[in-house]
């Protein structure tokens, strides 16, 4: 094993030769930051996270665990799973909430549907960013159950792509916490490039966009 | 894979190793008016949702330009950049192989499963795993690998091989999937509906997914400075593979690296738009060693040389390294979105696969694909990490040459250099030109010729050379 | 101005009305043309085929031959775009023929006429490598009488690509199929372009299929004066 390892280096280092010739950093002449403003952001993140077949509502602080009961219910979910880290004032009536303690597949793939918060949410790309917070649980419980309804507070949403990696990078780098961004239900587009929305992945996702700050 | 298909062969990694020079391969595909449509169909729509979310990302021009410079950097320094992941993949608790060719991966893989004696594996679409034969190499070692991507799935039941980066069945049509489901993994009730088929496949593959042991997966980066490891995928086979079997291996080609986890932001904005057309696609997922309670809890990274190095050496093919597999450049390519990607012989068809596999096995194993391009430069336009295909194509033409020629060609070549190498020799060549050709032309043009310009006039005709030379006319009118 | 004339190897040999075109439209907006009498070919057919040094060759030749002129105009966008990758110093001294008149002259009315329809194709070169942009479509607009067609698919290669044609012609020849059909399906009586090249590709076909299109080069249809 070592040796098939110095072989390699001592591959690349013959293959580079002696140029150490360094180009210049890389240019980041790209966006970092973005223009909009906060209501203007959130709506542009509605807009995008539609795009992809997603359900997506705005909800006010007070009437969340409501909307939350009410999306399960709409779609006949009764059992629902969540990590053990969702604020209390989530809690829905009428859906039953078994807490990830933790559950084997099998009682996860038994479920009607997953409850979690987020890390943050992308403006332009429609994208909501899990990172195995307290309020998002482990990556397979927003991946067995075949609903996701997921909260995003208003306060957690960025307009760009850059905009999310900082914030990111230092929960990789501090507690290397492994990182999951969903972008609308799973798709396959392998037919004939014709998309289809839910195959392996939740089928349905709906997104809470709630207009106070979380907890 | 099935040989008798004409794709890659155990143990060939990429290549087949009958592999027919490409105008052959071409003209039979041509020949298949139903593959001509599916691809035509598939082709154009997949340009036009990639122009579509290229359109509106006002710095993409910078973003081109950033992600083709992080990529020359990790090549300059790639030595540096390896040792560092590895040393960040060991600190998080995962295991680092380095494997020089093919059959070297394949092994780790095998010795994993045996160590923990399992004889089923599920699969992530990953090309590098086609490309080492890995499937075929489990299967020799008593080990069943289940892809569970939609097409690699389609694939495999069929016993075919990848057509496309991306897309690897799209060489399919919606019945042809149907009739194949039909007889291995569904009922004869079965529609056609994508819908339909890929609900399916899900029923077929979600026992699997849930009782799976251990899982293999390709990766589209590796992390150089915190040994993250990431997968971009839609269906989320992705996620259920890196994410539910207790040992997940993943084979990663040393190329894959990028310096810093904030350098994400350029290829996960890059990557989805050129690729599937998307804003992004529905997942990604990034992680980090192993996780305590969350997924893998024994995982291996296996570093992948298998030529790449020896594309490294060649200061003018080495930005074919920086390609992050979009398939971009096929979907444009006016050769690919005709043939298809089997009469390219390797798991990489189309434009990148014309100079990535020659450099891949050597010239000698694939001399015609550097010349299957028209030189259109329609693949270095919309390749959202720059490679100049066009030049790396020339640049391969001419290691072709020198590697072998025809003679007839390279005496051919000579001539006419010399000829031009004189207006008096180049006048006197035209006027020759101009008396053998009288016996040719009819009705002022040319429908016949000898070989092997009789490959132009089987279906075009040709102008003749004029009664005329523009330099005669000149003379004459001074 | 005085401008030197590159006419390329196909403009001498097989497409001479493009040169004589060429000359038409730079003397009638009052320029002097000179033909340096040495000039051959600039060896992209060399570098396109994998003959490097030969192509090398050739190219230092060009240098050499043109060495002295200020301006030279070819109407061969493929060999312009081509020498000035090679050669960066012919950069702001070589131009195809519709980016001299149209970038370098600012013209983009040189007086023609020519009552019929027409079809542009942008070929590759000079959309990618050259980049004339909308240089032709500029002087085509300003031509009394001319009906400009759009074309379906413009963008798509029409198939020549050098010995492309001849080593893969089987896929060639699927590319110009597809061209010509594009082409036949406007209408339009003649399907103009800035390559030779290519227009002995499109020609060819179109001439085998025994369509009713004529291809012209751009030089041509400028070339036509309101008189004539």
């Amino acid at each position: 094993m070592n040796g098939s390892r110095e072989l390699i280096l001592g591959r690349v280092r013959d293959a580079l030769g002696d140029a150490g010739e360094a180009e210049a950093l890389p240019p980041r002449a790209y966006r970092r930051q973005g223009t909009l403003e906060p209501a203007a952001r959130i709506e542009l993140l509605c807009e995008r996270i539609g795009d992809y077949q997603a359900q997506v509502r705005r909800v006010g602080a007070a009437e969340l665990a409501v909307a939350i009961g009410e999306a399960f219910a709409a779609e006949g979910a009764a059992r629902v799973c969540v990590p053990g880290g969702i604020p209390p004032q989530w809690r829905p009536e009428g859906v039953e909430l078994v807490v990830d303690a933790p559950l084997t597949l099998e009682e996860l793939d038994g479920v009607d549907g997953v409850l979690t918060g987020c890390t943050l949410a992308i403006a332009e790309t429609g994208t909501i960013v899990l990172s195995a917070g307290p309020a998002e649980g482990r990556r397979a419980l927003t991946l067995v159950p075949d609903l996701h309804v997921c909260v995003v507070g208003e306060d957690q949403v960025v307009e760009t792509v850059p905009e999310a990696m900082a914030p990111l990078a230092k929960l990789v780098r501090a507690e290397r916490r492994p990182i999951t961004f969903i972008s609308g239900p799973s798709a396959t587009s392998d037919i004939e490039l014709s998309r289809v929305e839910g195959v392996h992945g939740p089928r349905r996702l709906i997104v809470l966009i709630v207009n106070k700050e979380l907890q | 894979m099935s040989g008798a298909r004409g794709g890659p062969q155990p143990g060939d990694g990429a290549m087949n190793a009958a592999m027919r020079p490409f105008p052959a391969a071409a003209g039979e595909a041509l020949r298949d008016t139903r593959l001509r449509a599916n691809l035509a169909g598939a082709t154009h729509t997949i340009r036009e949702k990639r122009n579509r979310v290229v359109a509106e990302v006002p710095d993409w021009p910078q973003l081109r330009e950033a992600g083709r410079a992080i990529k020359v950097e990790v090549l300059a320094h790639l030595d540096t950049y390896l040792e560092a992941f590895e040393q960040a993949v060991t600190d998080a608790g995962g295991h680092v192989h380095w494997a020089p060719d093919a059959a070297a991966a394949n092994q780790v893989v095998l010795d994993v499963a045996r160590a923990h004696q399992v004889s089923e594996i599920v699969k992530v679409k990953s090309l590098t795993t086609d490309e080492i034969g890995l499937n075929d190499a489990l299967a020799a070692g008593g080990v069943h690998a289940i892809e569970t991507d939609l097409a690699e799935l389609i694939l495999q039941l069929d016993g075919d091989w990848s057509s496309h980066i991306l897309v690897p069945a799209i060489h399919l049509n919606r019945t042809e999937i149907r009739d194949l489901f039909r007889a291995t993994i569904a009922d004869p009730s079965l529609g056609d509906d994508p819908r339909e088929l890929a609900e399916a496949s899900r029923r077929y593959l979600r026992e699997r997914f849930l009782t799976a042991r251990m899982a293999v997966s390709g990766a589209n980066f590796g992390v150089a400075d915190s040994g993250t490891v990431c997968v971009v995928e839609s269906e989320g086979n992705g996620r259920m593979c890196t994410t539910l079997p207790p040992v997940l291996v993943t084979i990663l080609g040393i190329e894959k690296l990028v310096p810093t986890f904030g350098d994400l932001e350029v290829f996960l904005q890059l990557l989805p738009r050129s690729s599937t057309g998307e804003r992004m696609n529905p997942y990604t997922s990034l992680w980090t060693g192993v996780t305590p309670g969350d997924g893998p809890q024994e995982f291996h990274v296996v570093l992948l040389d298998g030529g790449r190095t020896r594309v490294l050496a060649d200061q003018v093919g080495r930005q074919a390294l920086h390609c992050i597999r979009c398939s971009a450049c096929l979907n444009v390519c006016p050769v690919y979105s005709r043939t298809g990607g089997h009469a390219y012989g390797s798991i990489y068809p189309g434009p990148i696969g014309a100079i990535l596999t020659p450099q891949l096995y050597g010239i000698e194993a694939a001399p015609t694909l550097p010349f299957a391009s028209s030189l259109c430069g329609a693949c270095y336009e919309v390749c959202p990490v720059m490679i100049d295909i066009p030049s790396v194509l020339l640049h391969l033409r001419e290691k072709a040459v020198a590697a072998g020629a025809k003679p007839g060609e390279r005496l051919a070549m000579k001539a006419v250099s010399w000829i031009f190498g004189g207006r008096r020799r180049f006048a006197a060549a035209a006027r020759l030109g101009r008396l053998g050709q009288r016996p040719l032309v009819r009705r002022g043009r040319i429908v016949r010729l000898p070989a092997p310009l009789a490959a132009w006039t089987r279906t075009r005709d040709l102008r003749p050379l004029s009664s005329e030379s523009f330099r005669d006319w000149w003379e004459r009118r001074r | 101005m005085r401008v030197a004339l590159f006419i390329t190897c196909i403009g001498d040999a097989v497409t001479p009305e493009v040169g004589r075109a060429t000359v038409a439209v730079l003397e009638r907006l009052g320029h002097e043309v000179s033909f340096p009498a040495e000039q051959t070919c600039c060896g992209q057919m060399h570098i396109n085929s994998g003959y490097r040094a030969e192509a090398d060759r050739l190219g230092e030749r060009f240098m050499e031959v043109f060495d002295g002129c200020e301006v030279i105009v070819s109407p061969s966008s493929s060999c312009v775009g081509t020498m000035r990758e090679l050669h960066p110093a012919l950069r702001g001294r070589l131009f195809e023929l519709s980016e001299l008149l149209v970038h370098k002259l600012g013209v983009t009315d040189v007086g023609a006429s020519f009552p019929h329809s027409v079809v542009y194709h942008p070929t590759c070169h000079s959309l990618r490598v050259t980049n004339v942009g909308d240089a032709p479509l500029q002087l085509l607009r300003a031509v009394a009488g001319l009906e400009l067609v759009e074309l379906p698919d413009a963008r798509e290669c029409c198939g020549f690509g050098g010995t492309f044609a001849i080593k893969n012609a089987d896929t060639s020849t699927a590319m110009v199929i597809d061209k010509c059909a594009a082409i036949v399906s406007t209408g339009a009586s003649v399907v103009t372009a800035v390559d030779s090249s290519c227009l002995l590709q499109i020609g060819g076909r179109l001439s085998r299929e025994g369509a009713e299109v004529r291809t012209m080069h751009l030089a041509e249809i400028l070339a036509h004066a309101a008189s004539g």
